[in-house]
């Protein structure tokens, strides 16, 4: 029931913009613009000690040692970063059925059929004196490896590449085709404590 | 050459501020959307290793984080060191860290808990491996070794 010919007086609005700047500020202080990003593993369940590990294969196995100076042996060769990538590949895929290579274990995965997938494992040693970057270096060529094969055989069979894939049938095939079979050894020093 | 008028003084109109607000808010979502809270001070120096195949760190809720580092006050050495929460931290810290944060989420959510591990990249193997034993034995098996996204390159 307001009385006419009385104006409504205007809100004062000139501290609003205060306290958004106040708002802003306690927001830019109390983040961080980055996003999180890295590489994701899982860990192996903790061993028995009564119990034996199973015995694998050499063919099966591809070792990689990393020492204190950050020098890699491959295979009892010396290796070289740049070349790792391929070498897992080679390994994990053996494309020609090489008897050097890992064995193949044909299993049914739904959406792709019958698959062979491999049973080679990368092993991955390094030195308590290794640098955290180098280790680094070591898992994102072998998961550029594994993440190679997995769009390759995306590709081929869904001719679409493995990130773009949306179904999660089709991600699970293809994640259990190309399996991350990445262990690694329980530490050992070598290069003595650092 | 003013004119001398009589009565009204007639000075500069004010400028409206009415649409500042506006605009400060704007920024302040801009900034709301675009950041995330920091989840610690940080007493370690990181400066992560880059990655060309690291993957975003999706479900931020769902992660707890682990950094190792050279302390950034320097009168507490250069190795480095472990720290949760706020606090730097030993190894046998860990398992009441990871228990501590199994209990602060939902039932349902704990298997998907994944620990991020943040290592600056001149830290030495061994205290990283002492962590992920360390890991291992609690169950904690997702982990995530905090990389910064590298541009990939064409060779």
């Amino acid at each position: 029931m307001a009385r006419k010919g009385r104006p409504i007086p205007e809100v004062n609005a000139s501290s609003t913009a205060d306290i958004a700047f106040l708002l802003l500020c306690f927001f830019l202080m109390a983040s961080n613009m980055n996003t999180d990003s890295g590489i994701f593993r899982r860990l192996p369940p903790p061993m028995d000690p009564t119990q034996k590990p199973p015995e694998i294969k050499e063919r099966n196995i591809f070792t990689i040692l990393v020492n204190k100076n950050d020098r890699l042996l491959v295979e009892g060769r010396e290796g070289d970063i740049g070349t790792l990538k391929d070498q897992a590949k080679e390994f994990l895929s053996n494309p020609s059925d090489d008897i050097n290579l890992p064995e193949k274990r044909v299993e049914f995965i739904s959406a792709l059929g019958d698959y062979p997938i491999s049973k080679g494992v990368i092993s991955l040693k390094n030195d308590r004196g290794t640098s955290y970057e180098m280790y680094i270096k070591v898992q994102n060529e072998l998961t550029k490896a594994i993440n190679e094969l997995r769009d390759e055989l995306s590709r081929e069979r869904f001719g679409i590449a493995f990130t773009n894939l949306n179904d999660t049938t089709y991600i699970n095939a293809i994640q259990k085709a190309v399996p991350v079979s990445i262990s690694e050894a329980e530490p050992e020093n070598i290069g003595g404590k650092q | 050459m003013g004119r001398f008028t009589p009565g009204k003084k007639k000075g500069l109109p004010a400028i409206s501020t009415a649409s500042l607000p506006d605009i400060v808010f704007l920024l302040l979502i801009f900034f709301m959307v675009t950041t995330t809270i920091r989840e610690a001070t940080v007493n370690v120096r990181i400066a992560p290793p880059s990655a060309s195949e690291a993957q975003k760190l999706e479900k931020k809720g769902m992660t707890s984080y682990i950094y190792i580092g050279p302390p950034i006050n320097a009168r507490l050495g250069t190795e480095s060191r472990i720290q949760l929460n706020d606090r730097f931290a030993t190894l046998g810290d860990i398992r009441d860290f990871v228990i501590a944060e199994r209990e602060a989420r939902d039932e349902v959510d704990r298997p998907f808990i994944t620990t991020s591990l943040k290592v600056d990249k001149s830290t030495r193997m061994g205290i990283v491996t002492d962590v992920k034993q360390e890991l291992r034995q609690i169950g904690a098996f997702k982990i995530n070794y905090s990389s910064r996204r590298e541009v990939k390159h064409t060779r």
